[in-house]
């Protein structure tokens, strides 16, 4: 391990400018770009749907992903059932999109358990919420696999200010070292919280870190679905083929605030959103497959009735109370519980496991 | 005790391929201590791996890669080195079991070589187990004995639950025996039974007490002084704890730590709770002091001996 062949930084370096798909003229690929925008419908549904649940108290906290729902939709398709998705807090919906329950994909903000699902089953980690610390396990994982001879790749999310963070040093190190066959999606939607990108980072590009590790760095338009799925399916290829990791940058937007709890107001003007908004992933391919006759009124209303079964199916999944046992507390801290642990469960009055 | 430790990871190298060994060092050269002396030449780089000097990374990898399946065992080089793993540690291997509600248990053993007694300069020679003790989710070991160095590594690795297993540095040259069954972990050990009072003592402080109760002083004053080696911090054995205690009726808690919010601090309460008609005489506590880890030349004021565990048992309420 550890042997890749040397290679010139130049490369490595990212593309000047960000590789875009839609408006460049594009034949468009019938198989994929419906999908994308079908997804793409569901999936800003399921961000406004999940926020009013926040207003109604049945949601402790949403980090809605309006306006980035292309990197969330594009990350999810690219993967094959066997890869491995490692989602930080905002990722709800790639998992969703993945195939995850999307009930149970609200179990950690609802606040009912921490991880509402088997991350084994559909090879989703949990939802990380201290920052880019998954960083570290989707390259283990990875590495894992790959001495197993397991055909297996991970694809590990993470946002802006994450890169600021010692773990994403060290993931990516590691990663290159190792030739892991991990990717690491940049979600650049300008803040982290309230601090804007100037503040975290004086690179070029947050994708021009990867050259220092010795990895090559891409960039993307992170609201154009099909680029972003068209670098990080050339990417995961890559790793796939045993070629090593990639650190893929999508330039993208959060377009309400870090939660139902912040106040976006505070930290960017009305203007800046409002020219992001003309940018809305939704929209910009919407118009595309209009234009190439791949999308109808009739379609668009059958995608949007279709959404609003998943916002219906949302609601009515955190309308009913959750079944909660306190006993579930002491279950599953260790294999088998510490004679402490019982005398504690025997003081609050539940069976112990 | 290091060759001990060697002959553990060996073992459950040979038994197990799904156990992987990461660290600073712990290839070529063997670990700064030789504890994986040649168990890559052995076994190759991908089962005994020298990784980047980065801790959180390497536990963070660690992590990922027992989510997979594997069973890492994870080298710091020091007591000290270990902390920018703590987040890793606390956020994630702690609880991933716990957050996933049973489905992904995540069998990792973290190696710390800790304590003090060996001349080591700044950085080197913390004694960082209230930190562990003090995060639900992990079980803590410390081998005070070579046959424990063995069977409680062994014990370690082969748990489903995270363990950080501390190796008492300055017991790394001690020498005994292996044996082919030690008691499970959990359990604390009567290494010496005695009736006037018990030393309640764990890792490096384990000889210090014996040292203690066979001292002369000890004879010459009456004492037969019982010592019980705790093994593991976590789970706590309260039963062979309290049993020992209630027999003498006095105890004294040692470790190098320091002594506020410290590990003895627990273990004086626990005590006190459960014992409390059977105790002649508050339970005392001698322990590193509330200072940053001294250096070198001064670190002998610092670390219990025997004299201090000997003052601290004739301060145990005998008049009454």
């Amino acid at each position: 391990m550890g042997d890749a062949e040397a290679r010139s930084a130049d490369d490595l370096l990212p593309e000047p400018e960000p590789h875009r798909v839609l408006g460049t003229g594009a034949e468009p690929e019938p198989e994929t770009w419906p999908e994308l925008y079908r997804h793409l419908v569901r999936g800003r549904r399921y961000n406004t749907q999940a926020t009013v649940l926040t207003r109604q108290g049945r949601l402790a906290v949403y980090p809605s992903s309006t306006g980035q729902e292309a990197c969330q939709v594009a990350a999810a398709l690219a993967l094959e059932p066997r890869d491995w998705l490692f989602p930080s807090y905002r990722d709800t919906l790639a998992a969703v999109v993945r195939g995850l329950d999307p009930v149970a994909a609200l179990g950690l903000l609802r606040g009912d358990w921490h991880t509402g699902y088997d991350p084994r089953a559909l090879r989703i980690a949990p939802l990380c919420t201290p920052l880019a610390t998954q960083l570290p396990h989707a390259v283990g994982l990875a590495h894992a696999a790959r001495l197993r001879g397991d055909d297996v790749v991970a694809l590990a999310l993470v946002g802006d200010g994450g890169t600021s963070e010692g773990d994403f040093h060290e993931a990516l190190n590691f990663a290159a070292v190792w030739r892991a066959p991990v990717v690491f999606l940049v979600q650049n939607n300008g803040y982290a919280i309230s601090v804007p990108l100037a503040k975290q980072s004086a690179a070029p590009s947050l994708a021009h870190k990867a050259v220092g590790y010795g990895m090559p760095g891409r960039l993307v338009d992170g609201n154009d679905a099909p680029a972003v799925l068209s670098v990080l399916r050339q990417a995961l290829a890559r790793a796939r083929a045993g070629g090593g990791p990639t650190l893929v940058e999508a330039l993208t937007y959060r377009l309400e605030a870090h939660t139902n709890a912040d106040d976006a107001g505070r930290y960017r003007p009305d203007a800046e959103v409002a020219a992001w908004q003309d940018r809305d992933p939704l929209a910009l391919l919407g118009a595309e497959l209009r234009r190439h006759g791949l999308l109808t009124d009739d379609r668009e209303a059958a995608l949007r009735a279709e959404a609003d079964d998943l916002a219906a199916t949302l609601r009515a999944g955190l309308g009913t109370e959750p079944a909660l046992d306190p006993a579930d507390l002491f279950a599953h801290v260790f294999a088998t519980p510490t004679p402490q642990l019982r005398e504690q469960a025997r003081r609050l009055g539940v069976a112990s496991a | 005790m290091a060759r001990a430790l060697n002959r553990a990871l060996r073992d459950a190298l040979a038994d197990d391929p799904s156990v992987h060994l990461l660290g600073e060092d712990i290839g070529t050269l063997g670990g700064v201590f030789r504890v994986t002396d040649g168990l890559a030449a052995e076994f190759g780089d991908e089962r005994c791996t020298d990784t980047p000097l980065a801790e959180a990374g390497i536990l963070g990898t660690a992590t990922g890669m027992a989510m997979y399946g594997l069973r890492p065992v994870v080298e710091m080089q020091f007591d000290a080195f270990a902390y920018p793993a703590f987040e890793q540690l606390v956020s994630h291997v702690a609880r991933m079991r716990n957050r996933t509600r049973g489905a992904m248990p995540l069998p990792l053993t973290v190696r710390i070589p800790y304590g003090g007694g060996i001349g080591g300069v700044e950085h080197h020679s913390d004694s960082s187990e209230a930190y562990y003790m003090a995060t639900p989710g992990l079980h803590v070991m410390t081998p005070a004995t070579v046959a424990d160095a063995y069977g409680l590594l062994r014990q370690a690795i082969a748990s489903d639950d995270p363990v950080v297993f501390l190796e008492p540095k300055r017991l790394y040259w001690a020498k005994g025996e292996l044996e082919p069954d030690v008691p499970p972990g959990g359990q604390a050990v009567v290494r010496r039974p005695g009736t006037s009072a018990t030393l309640l003592c764990y890792g490096p402080a384990v000889p210090v007490c014996l040292a203690a109760a066979e001292s002369e002083a000890a004879r010459e004053r009456g004492w037969d002084l019982a010592v019980v080696d705790l093994r593991t911090l976590v789970p706590f054995d309260d039963e062979t704890v309290c049993a020992e205690v209630r027999r003498t009726g006095r105890a004294v808690v040692v470790h190098e730590a320091a002594g506020f919010a410290g590990p003895g601090a627990e273990i004086a309460a626990r005590v006190t709770e459960r014992c409390f008609h059977h105790l002649a005489a508050p339970v005392a506590r001698v322990t590193g002091f509330d200072i940053p880890y001294p250096p070198p030349l001064l670190e002998r004021h610092h670390l219990p001996d025997a004299n201090r565990v000997l003052a601290a048992v004739a301060g145990l309420q005998w008049e009454d």
